[in-house]
C-alpha cells in the first residue's frame, strides 16, 4: 500500500482483532520518526474504515517498544513555526488513535519511552512486561523539552498529577511492574500472557483506568495552585529556571490548562515548541548525541572479558570492584588485609540493595563479587585494575609481582589520576600493555571513565579498555597520558582560582554561588572540600609544576593544619554531620565584578590549551568529557561549545583583560587562534 | 551390623584435594551474619577460586545439612548454582542429623570409589543461629479458621476462641536437638552418660577447659589455616572461630549452673558444644580427576563405618562406629595417629574414652573380645573442638575429616580416625591417611 520501505505491518486475525505491528526497518531500535508516524496515520485510517473488533498495537523489535520520538530531527531546529508544525502532526496523529471507534491496547516490552509512552497513553489499555527490562517513562526533561504528542495532557489525567508530574518532572522510568502499581498500565504481566492479557482487554472491553478520587482531586482547579508551589519548590534544587526552562513550563501548562484537555493540548505543543528551538534544549540535545558518540566507541573491537581483579580495596578500587560485579563481572577484590577490604564489601552490598533490590538479585550481585586478600585470582583475570595508594614505587613494585601471573590476553589498568604511565610502564616485561582506566568519584554516579594511552600502549590495549568500559556501562573518554589528563587538568585551574579568591577575602559561599549560578553542579570551594584538600593538593602540586604556577599558599596551609575537608569535618567549610555550614554574608557585601569570569574562563582557556595538545582527538569529545566527567553545566554543552556560543573573541579579549589585571595564569593559549576555524 | 562398605574392599581409591570452611560463628540469641547458604558460597569460592580447574567440572556436590533455611531447600543445589558450578552439575542435600557433613563425604567417596564419579564437592553447612521459630498447630489451625471467616460475625466469633496458649511458639532449634523416640534433649544424654560413667563437673568442665586452650593455641600457632575469612554485607568481617574464650577456666566454668538436669545435674553450657553456624567444603577426586588436572593431594578417605544403638545413650555413637571400623582393619588404638571425636559435650567425650577401653562394655555392646587400648589424649582434638569451636550439628562432621588431615600432615603422621556421635542413637566413623609420600 506504501512506497518504499513500510515501519508497520498490520495483520487481522481470526476473532477480527488487528494487530498493528511496529518495525521500522533498517534498524534495531523503533523510533517515532516523521515517517513512521506518517505511515501509522494512514493505518489508522485504514482501520477507522475495516471496524475490526479491536486494535492491539506491538513492536516486533527485541530490545522494546518505542525509544521515544526521534531526537535527530530537534537540532537544528530552524523555527518555532516549523516545531510547531512538527509537534501538532504528532499530536493530531495521537488523537487519531485515541478517538478509534473500538477498544485499543497497546503492548509493552522493553523501552516504552518519550513519544512511544505517548503513543501508548492514546490507546485505551496498556499491557506491559513485568520484567526489569522493560522501562516506561517520559525523559523529554533531560533534553529540555517536556511531553508534547498529548502525554502531559493524558497521563495527569490517568494517574493525577502528583505521580504523574514526578514522572514528567525527573524524567526517570519505572518498570513495568511499578507502571501498573501507578496505573500507567493496567497490567504488568509476563512475556508468556502479554498476547492474551490484550486479547482479554480488547474482548471485555473494561471501562478504562480512572485515578482514585484522592488523585483526581489533585487536577481540580482549587488544588493546582497550592500543589504548583510545592512542584516548583521540588524542582528548584536540581534545576534552576534560567537553566532548564522546561520543567517550570510544565508546571504552568497544567497549572493553567489542565480543566480543558483541549486547550491544555494546543498549550503543550506551543511550549515545547517554544522550549525545543531555545538554547537549552539544542545544548542538551548535544549533550545527548556527545553521549551517544562515546557510547559508540569500541563497537568495531571485541573484548570477551568475564573475571575482573582489582588491588586496591580503597573508596576507587571498592567501588569500581562493586560496580564492575553490578554489570554482571565476575569481580576479584585484593588488598593487604581482610579489614581493608570489608568496608568495600559493605558498600558493595548497599549499592547492589539499591540498585537491584530484589534479594535473589542483590545475592547474585555478591556472589560475585570475593574477597581476595591473598590475591590468588589474577591469573584469572581478563582485567586487573590497579587502584592504590599513588606511590611510584608501590605501584611499580606491584606492576613486577603481577606481570608473570597475568593471563596472556589480559589488560593491565591503572586507576592513577596524577602519575603518568610512562613511569609505571617501564617496569613491565611488555610496557605496551599498561592503559589507564580513570574513574571518578563516586564510581556509581559519575558516567565516564578517561582511557588514557600512554606513549608506549598499544592501540590493541587502548581499543580493549574501551570496550571494557562500555561492558560495564560506563561513558569511555579516550585520552592521551598528560598529567592530569582531561577532567582534573581542566577542573584544576578553576578549582585553583576559587582558593585564590578565597584568599583574597572573597567568602566561600559567594564562589559556590557564583559557580552554580553558571550552571556547575557544585561549587569549587564545596568540590575541593569533598574531593579531600590532600588529594587536591597533590594533584596541584604534579599540575602546577608541569604549568609553572605556585600552588596556592591557603591550601597548602589548610591541609598542614590537618584540615582535609568534608572527609576530616573541616576545609575551607566547616561541616556538620558532614554538611557544610554557610556562613550569612552580609547584605553590604558586593563580589568582585570578575569573579565568575576569572573561574570559569581559566577553566575554557585549560581547555583550549587541552585541545591544541590533542589531549582527546577534538572538540566534541573535549566537551562530552567535562559534561560526563565534571557535571560541567549540560545546558551550555561543554566549554568549547560555551566558547563558540560566547564568541571566541570576546572570551580571549577577555582573558587578555583577566591578564592584566591578575597576571600571567590568565594569558591565552595559543589554541585561541584555532577558534576561529571551528577549533581543529 | 554395620554397612558393608565397598571402600575398603578394592574400590577405587579416593583422594581429598583441598578443603576450607568458614570461621565457625557462634549464636548470639538472634540470626547470625549469613544464611546457611550464604556460609555455603562463602566457604566455596575461595576453595574454587584457587582450584586449577573450572567449577563446572564437579560431576555432582553433596552437602550436609540438618536445618536448611525455609528458602535453602536442597541447600546443596542452592549452593552448588551461587558457587557457579553451573546447571549440569547435580546436587543434593543428605541427612544424618549431627553426622550429616560426614555422610556427605561418605556418599561423595563411595560414589567415586564405584566410578560413579571422579570430582566431588561435598561438605557440611549448618546456621543452627537461623533456625526457624514456629507457629504451633493451634494456632495454625486457628489462622485457618480466621482465613475462612467470610462474614463481620464470624471473624467476631474467631477472634473470640482466641486463647494465650494459641500464641505458644515452638523454637525450631531446641525441637530439633530433642530425640523425639525417647523424649530426651541431647544434653539430657549426655548427663546420663556423665552419671553411667561416675563423670564429675570438675572433669567435665576441665576438659571444656582444654578444648579453649587447645583452640587458643592452635589459632597462635595459625594452625587453622582451613578457615577463610569471611565478609558480611555490614562491612564486617570474620576471620576465627568466634566462641573461643581465652579467658575461661575451670573455676569460671564450675560458676554455671546446669542447663538439661536443673538443677542438679552437670551438663552446662560450658562443657557442651556451642550453638554455631558455619560450612565446610571437601574436594574429592579419584585418581583420574587427579591426573587430569594434575592435583595436589591432601590426603585420602580409606574406609567409614556408621552404627546404630540406644538414642538414649546417643553420645557413645564414636564408639560402635570406631569399633567397627577397628575390627574391618584389625586395628588398635596405636594404629592410630591422630584421632578427632566430636566434642558434642564434654560428658559424651570422656564417656567414650572409658567405654572404649572398658572390657565389659565392648565385649557386650560392640561383640569384641576385650577393650581398646586408651586413646592418648595427646591425639584427640589437638586443637579443641565443639566445646570451644562450636558444633554447627550438619557442618562438624566434614570439618573433624578435613582437620585431621591438617594434624596429620602438620605432624607427618599417617593414620587418623575422625567420628561423632549422631542425634537419634547413631556413630560414625571416617578413616583416613596420608599419602605415602608424606
Amino acid at each position: 500500500m506504501m512506497e518504499g520501505v513500510s515501519h508497520w505491518h498490520l495483520e487481522t486475525d481470526a476473532e477480527n482483532i488487528a494487530w498493528l505491528h511496529a518495525d521500522n526497518q533498517g534498524t534495531h531500535t523503533n523510533v517515532l520518526s516523521a515517517d513512521v508516524l506518517v505511515q501509522f496515520e494512514q493505518f489508522l485510517v485504514e482501520l477507522k474504515s475495516q471496524k475490526p473488533r479491536g486494535l492491539v498495537i506491538l513492536s516486533d523489535k527485541k530490545n522494546g517498544f518505542f525509544a521515544g520520538a526521534d531526537v535527530r530531527a530537534f537540532t537544528p531546529m530552524e523555527s518555532k513555526e516549523k516545531a510547531l508544525e512538527l509537534i501538532q502532526g504528532g499530536q493530531h496523529v495521537l488523537d487519531q488513535l485515541a478517538t478509534l471507534p473500538f477498544p485499543t491496547a497497546c503492548v509493552i516490552h522493553g523501552f516504552c519511552l518519550g513519544g512511544g509512552l505517548e503513543l501508548a497513553l492514546a490507546c485505551r489499555y496498556r499491557i506491559a512486561r513485568d520484567d526489569v527490562e522493560t522501562r516506561l517513562g517520559l525523559p523529554e526533561v533531560r533534553l529540555g523539552i517536556h511531553p508534547g504528542f498529548g502525554g502531559s495532557v493524558r497521563l495527569v489525567a490517568l494517574i493525577g498529577a502528583l505521580k504523574a508530574m514526578d514522572l514528567m518532572l525527573t524524567g526517570r522510568t519505572v518498570s513495568g511492574r511499578q507502571a501498573a502499581r501507578l496505573g500507567v498500565v493496567d497490567h504488568a504481566v509476563p512475556d508468556r500472557q502479554l498476547r492474551t492479557a490484550a486479547v482479554r482487554m480488547i474482548k471485555d472491553a473494561p471501562r478504562p483506568h480512572r485515578p482514585a478520587f484522592s488523585a483526581r482531586l489533585t487536577n481540580q482547579r482549587f488544588v493546582r495552585p497550592l500543589l504548583a508551589s510545592v512542584l516548583r519548590r521540588q524542582v528548584r534544587p536540581r534545576a534552576r529556571e534560567e537553566h532548564y526552562p522546561a520543567p517550570y513550563a510544565l508546571i504552568d501548562l497544567w497549572l493553567r490548562h489542565a480543566d480543558s484537555p483541549h486547550r491544555m493540548m494546543a498549550a503543550e505543543a506551543e511550549s515545547v515548541a517554544g522550549l525545543i528551538t531555545g538554547q537549552t534544549a539544542q545544548n542538551l540535545v548535544r549533550c545527548f548525541f556527545l553521549q551517544e558518540r562515546l557510547k559508540s566507541l569500541g563497537r568495531d573491537a571485541e573484548f570477551p572479558a568475564r573475571h575482573v581483579h582489582v588491588v586496591g580495596a580503597g573508596v576507587m578500587g571498592g567501588d569500581i570492584a562493586a560496580w564492575c560485579a553490578l554489570r554482571g563481572f565476575s569481580v576479584t577484590l585484593q588488598d593487604q588485609s581482610p579489614e581493608r577490604i570489608a568496608p568495600a564489601i559493605g558498600r558493595a552490598a548497599s549499592l547492589f540493595q539499591q540498585k537491584l533490590k530484589v534479594r535473589h538479585k542483590v545475592n547474585e550481585a555478591l556472589d560475585r563479587l570475593m574477597a581476595d586478600h591473598r590475591g590468588m585470582s589474577v591469573e584469572k583475570a581478563d582485567v586487573v585494575i590497579e587502584a592504590i595508594f599513588e606511590d611510584r614505587t608501590a605501584k611499580q613494585d606491584l606492576y613486577r609481582a603481577l606481570e608473570p601471573r597475568l593471563k596472556d590476553s589480559a589488560i593491565l589498568a591503572t586507576n592513577t589520576s596524577s602519575i603518568p604511565l610512562e613511569e609505571l610502564a617501564p617496569v613491565l616485561a611488555r610496557p605496551e600493555r599498561l592503559v589507564g582506566l580513570h574513574f571518578f568519584n563516586p564510581v556509581a554516579k559519575m558516567q565516564l571513565v578517561e582511557v588514557v594511552r600512554g606513549t608506549g600502549t598499544d592501540q590493541s590495549i587502548v581499543d580493549k579498555a574501551v570496550v571494557f568500559t562500555r561492558a560495564i556501562d560506563r561513558l569511555p573518554l579516550p585520552v592521551i597520558s598528560k598529567p592530569g589528563f582531561l577532567v582534573n587538568r581542566i577542573l584544576m585551574p578553576y578549582l585553583l582560582e576559587a582558593v585564590v579568591l578565597e584568599s583574597e577575602g572573597v567568602p566561600a559561599p559567594i564562589i559556590d554561588q557564583a559557580a552554580r549560578r553558571f550552571g556547575m553542579p557544585m561549587g569549587p570551594v564545596e568540590l575541593a572540600d569533598t574531593v579531600g584538600l590532600d588529594v587536591c593538593l597533590h594533584v596541584a602540586r604534579i599540575l602546577c609544576e608541569q604549568m609553572d604556577f605556585p600552588v596556592p599558599e591557603r591550601l597548602e596551609r589548610l591541609v598542614g593544619e590537618g584540615r582535609l575537608g568534608r572527609k576530616s569535618g573541616s576545609g575551607f567549610y566547616e561541616y556538620h554531620k558532614g554538611k557544610p555550614i554557610r556562613k550569612k554574608i552580609p547584605g553590604s557585601y558586593s563580589p568582585p565584578a570578575d569573579l565568575i569570569d576569572r573561574m570559569v574562563l581559566r577553566m575554557v582557556n585549560e581547555s583550549v590549551a587541552c585541545l591544541r595538545e590533542g589531549v582527546v582527538a577534538d572538540n566534541d569529545l573535549l566537551d562530552a568529557g567535562m559534561v560526563y566527567g565534571s557535571g560541567f553545566a549540560p545546558f551550555r554543552g561543554g566549554p568549547l561549545h560555551y566558547v563558540d556560543e560566547t564568541g571566541a573573541a570576546r572570551l580571549k579579549q577577555r582573558l587578555g583583560e583577566l591578564q592584566e589585571r591578575h597576571g600571567p595564569r590568565f594569558s591565552p593559549d595559543p589554541g585561541w587562534e584555532h577558534a576561529k576555524e571551528g577549533w581543529l | 551390623m554395620e554397612q558393608q562398605s565397598t571402600l575398603a574392599r578394592g574400590g577405587r581409591p579416593v583422594f581429598v584435594i583441598d578443603g576450607c570452611r568458614t570461621p565457625f560463628l557462634k549464636a548470639r540469641g538472634r540470626p547470625g551474619p549469613f544464611t546457611a547458604a550464604e556460609l555455603a558460597v562463602a566457604a566455596g569460592r575461595p576453595l574454587l577460586a584457587r582450584q586449577p580447574f573450572p567449577a563446572d567440572a564437579f560431576d555432582e556436590v553433596i552437602a550436609g545439612c540438618v536445618m536448611p533455611g525455609p528458602d535453602e531447600a536442597n541447600i546443596a543445589r542452592v549452593a552448588a548454582l551461587r558457587l557457579g558450578c553451573g546447571e549440569r552439575v547435580p546436587a543434593f542435600t543428605v541427612q544424618r542429623n549431627c553426622g550429616s557433613g560426614m555422610q556427605a563425604l561418605d556418599t561423595a567417596a563411595r560414589n567415586i570409589t564405584l566410578g560413579r564419579s571422579d570430582l566431588v564437592l561435598a561438605g557440611g553447612i549448618e546456621a543452627m543461629s537461623h533456625a526457624p521459630v514456629l507457629l504451633g498447630n493451634t494456632m495454625v489451625g486457628w489462622l485457618s479458621a480466621w482465613s475462612g471467616a467470610r462474614t463481620f460475625a464470624a471473624r467476631v466469633r474467631a477472634l473470640a476462641a482466641l486463647r494465650p496458649a494459641h500464641f505458644k511458639l515452638i523454637v525450631g532449634l531446641l525441637r530439633g536437638l530433642t530425640d523425639p523416640v525417647v523424649g530426651l534433649s541431647m544434653g539430657q544424654t549426655a548427663e546420663i552418660l556423665a552419671h553411667r560413667y561416675g563423670l564429675s563437673r570438675e572433669q567435665l568442665d576441665e576438659y571444656a577447659s582444654r578444648s579453649h586452650q587447645r583452640l587458643s593455641t592452635a589459632q597462635d600457632a595459625a594452625y587453622m589455616n582451613e578457615i577463610e575469612v569471611i565478609y558480611d554485607r555490614e562491612g564486617r568481617f570474620y576471620d576465627q572461630d568466634d566462641g573461643l574464650r581465652r579467658d575461661t577456666s575451670v573455676e569460671k566454668l564450675a560458676k554455671l549452673k546446669p542447663v538439661f538436669d536443673r538443677p542438679f545435674g552437670m551438663v552446662t553450657a560450658g562443657n557442651s558444644a556451642q550453638v554455631t553456624d558455619g560450612a565446610v567444603w571437601l574436594v574429592l577426586a579419584s585418581e583420574d580427576a587427579v591426573r587430569r588436572y594434575d592435583l595436589p593431594v591432601l590426603g585420602r578417605i580409606i574406609d567409614s563405618r556408621w552404627a546404630g544403638l540406644d538414642p538414649a545413650q546417643m553420645g557413645l555413637g564414636p564408639v560402635h562406629a570406631m569399633a567397627a571400623l577397628m575390627a574391618q582393619h584389625g586395628f588398635d588404638s596405636r594404629d592410630i595417629d591422630y584421632w578427632e571425636i566430636n566434642e558434642a559435650f564434654s560428658a559424651q567425650v570422656l564417656a567414650c574414652l572409658s567405654a572404649w577401653q572398658d572390657d565389659e562394655y565392648c565385649r557386650e555392646q560392640l561383640g569384641c573380645t576385650r577393650g581398646f587400648a586408651p586413646i592418648d589424649l595427646e591425639r584427640l582434638n589437638v586443637d579443641g573442638g565443639g566445646v570451644s569451636m562450636g558444633h554447627p550439628v550438619g557442618a562438624s562432621g566434614a570439618r573433624i575429616v578435613l582437620h585431621l588431615l591438617h594434624v596429620l600432615r602438620r605432624n607427618r603422621s599417617r593414620r587418623g580416625v575422625a567420628s561423632l556421635c549422631i542425634g537419634g542413637g547413631q556413630g560414625g566413623a571416617m578413616l583416613v591417611e596420608m599419602e605415602e609420600t608424606a
